[in-house]
């Protein structure tokens, strides 16, 4: 089992962990996501990153940030989980990449920018992956509408004459 | 979207002049579903691919957020639709856990069944389907008159064929009975003879052997850095599945091996995907002879399920329930938490991290789909390949494009 305290002393970030039925949550700035998830994969076998989402917390009402950014990790000789969580803000929300560490971190960052808007600094690929790429909005954000925004009406219709 | 030639090459490429480009898909027989790859091809060989995927997008994680938690099953069934069951089965133990039920034995051995049923429908189909992209028509063939049976199975129990919708939250729609039991015992005994036939139609089939072994290496560091699981994984070393190391349903109570494999390669996938149906197979027999008895769904008195539709219809107490569960500010009391929970799905880790805000709707719902983190491996596993080696990898990832896509 991972211990905060040697993550602290190895990166000055200050895990603020939670747990909830089997999940075992750390809270970490920013700033130190990466530090963190590295220090986990090389020193205590967090080999897998399961997944990377996010979570708009627009409609939270005591909510401090915008979006949550979330790291499922898995060990996989022991099987332990830890879940990373990080929060970043409007007008600029950015944070590092992690595709150095996990390759098949490349899409899962992709389609939280094509979803949420997050940029991931230093991404090798960093286009839209779900959406259009002439698609302007961040579908699953929360002030985007179900509906849409008549895109669907708008939409360029080719005929059988122009094609 | 055109695509210039200067998009799809890598940067370094030498002598461009020689390199096609070749649009392969969205509209191919052996992509399945819609996606779309650009190739780079050097004479036949693959110098890179471009997946371009989202064409099947439909804002299935949008849709969550604004339905309520028996509601979204509908969706959840339509993203990898070779194994809707399995999919509804790892929705609600998603639901189930942020909730905190624990469900009847009962229900938990029919979900482990079904569970199971799916897992032989979706092997079934994708060594059939990588059959017949590979030239050989006739164990599809066979492969799909099981499925039958197996749809048959699924309609008794649901009412449905295909996108059941069968689990609830807090149990199942209807009740199992003995007639469900004696049509899985008749499957259970004619299926081996089928697997027989597939086997001896492709194991030691020259030219299936020739287009499969050796053909889309992924090494087990690899494996790992790309997020693969379930066949994907286990074919390449990873000794991992889910029913053995995080125990769900009744799992922990029945006999059963995990199927693993150092071949690395499409025929290791394929031999893993073949020995895991008899396993699958050892579990649904375990399981129909082992159903306990009693309610399939929790005590009405929990206020979290919905109550048996002959009681909505014929009492006042039933109709009453009904109502409890189904009106927006009743029903579910849901803890303003997250969590992420994930089942052995036939493709692989299907997981879903829900954020629960009090009301019976998901704040968010989002879904871990193994087709998209096994696609992206993709251009990785093909380089340097010939071109007729695409469908076989392609069909060896079983990437279900409605799960990719969602």
């Amino acid at each position: 089992m991972v211990d905060a305290a040697a993550i602290q002393q190895k990166t000055g970030a200050q895990p603020v962990e939670s747990t909830f039925r089997d999940n075992r949550r750390w809270v970490v700035a920013a700033e130190h996501v990466y530090a963190v998830l590295q220090c986990l994969r090389d020193d205590h076998g967090f080999d897998m990153l399961v997944d990377i989402t996010a979570v708009d917390y627009l409609e939270t009402p005591d909510a401090a940030d915008r979006y949550g950014v979330v790291y499922p990790l898995l060990n996989t000789d022991t099987g332990e989980r830890l879940i990373v969580k990080t929060f970043v803000n409007d007008p600029d929300p950015e944070l590092p990449t992690v595709t150095p560490l996990w390759r098949g971190a490349n899409w899962m960052e992709r389609e939280v920018y094509d979803m949420f808007g997050i940029r991931f600094a230093g991404h090798p690929d960093p286009r839209r992956i779900l959406m259009p790429d002439e698609f302007v909005d961040f579908p699953l954000r929360k002030d985007y509408p179900l509906k849409g925004r008549g895109e669907r009406h708008n939409f360029p219709v080719i005929t059988r004459a122009e094609s | 979207m055109p695509l210039t030639l200067a998009d799809t090459l890598p940067a370094d490429a030498p002598e461009q002049e020689y390199l096609w480009t070749l649009n392969f898909g969205p509209q191919h027989p052996a992509t399945h579903t819609t996606l779309r790859l650009i190739l780079t091809l050097d004479g036949e060989k693959v110098v890179d691919a471009l997946p371009h995927i989202g064409y099947l997008h439909s804002g299935f994680e949008k849709l969550g957020e604004h339905l309520d938690f028996n509601q979204y099953v509908t969706i959840v069934d339509r993203m990898n639709y070779l194994s809707p069951l399995a999919n509804e089965i790892s929705w609600h133990h998603a639901v189930e856990k942020l909730l905190g039920i624990e469900l009847t034995p009962r229900c938990k051995y029919v979900r482990t069944i079904l569970a199971e049923l799916m897992r032989l429908h979706d092997h079934l189909l994708n060594i059939g389907a990588v059959a017949l992209d590979l030239g050989a028509f006739t164990a599809f063939l066979y492969a799909f008159e099981q499925r039958e049976r197996i749809y048959d199975i699924v309609e008794y129990a649901s009412g449905q064929r295909f996108h059941t919708s069968y689990t609830r939250v807090g149990g199942a729609l209807f009740d199992v009975n003995e007639a469900w039991v004696e049509r899985i015992r008749t499957f259970v005994k004619e299926f081996p003879q089928t697997h027989a036939e597939v086997h001896r139609l492709l194991t030691r089939n020259r030219i299936f052997i020739d287009r499969m072994k050796g053909i889309g290496m992924l090494s087990k560091e690899d494996a790992i850095s790309f997020s693969a699981t379930g066949p994907m994984a286990r074919a390449s070393g990873v000794v991992r599945d889910l029913r053995k190391d995080e125990p769900y349903l009744a799992y922990p109570d029945l006999d059963f091996q995990v199927i693993c494999s150092d071949g690395c390669d499409c025929y290791a996938r394929y031999l893993v995907r073949m020995q895991e149906m008899l396993e699958s197979l050892k579990i649904i027999e375990q399981g129909i002879e082992n159903i306990p008895a009693g309610p399939i769904n929790l005590d009405v008195v929990s206020d979290q399920v919905l109550p048996a539709k002959p009681s909505v219809y014929r009492s006042i107490e039933g109709l009453i329930q009904h109502f409890e569960v189904l009106m927006p500010n009743r029903g579910f009391e849901v803890p303003h938490e997250e969590i992420y929970a994930a089942t052995e799905s036939p493709n692989g880790e299907l997981g879903f991290y829900i954020v629960g805000n009090g009301t019976p709707r998901a704040y968010r719902a989002r879904t871990r789909p193994p087709s998209y983190i096994h696609f992206a491996m993709f251009p990785h596993m093909i380089r340097g390949h010939q071109l007729s080696d695409v469908v076989a990898v392609l069909g060896s990832l079983n990437v279900i494009a409605a799960e990719l896509d969602r």
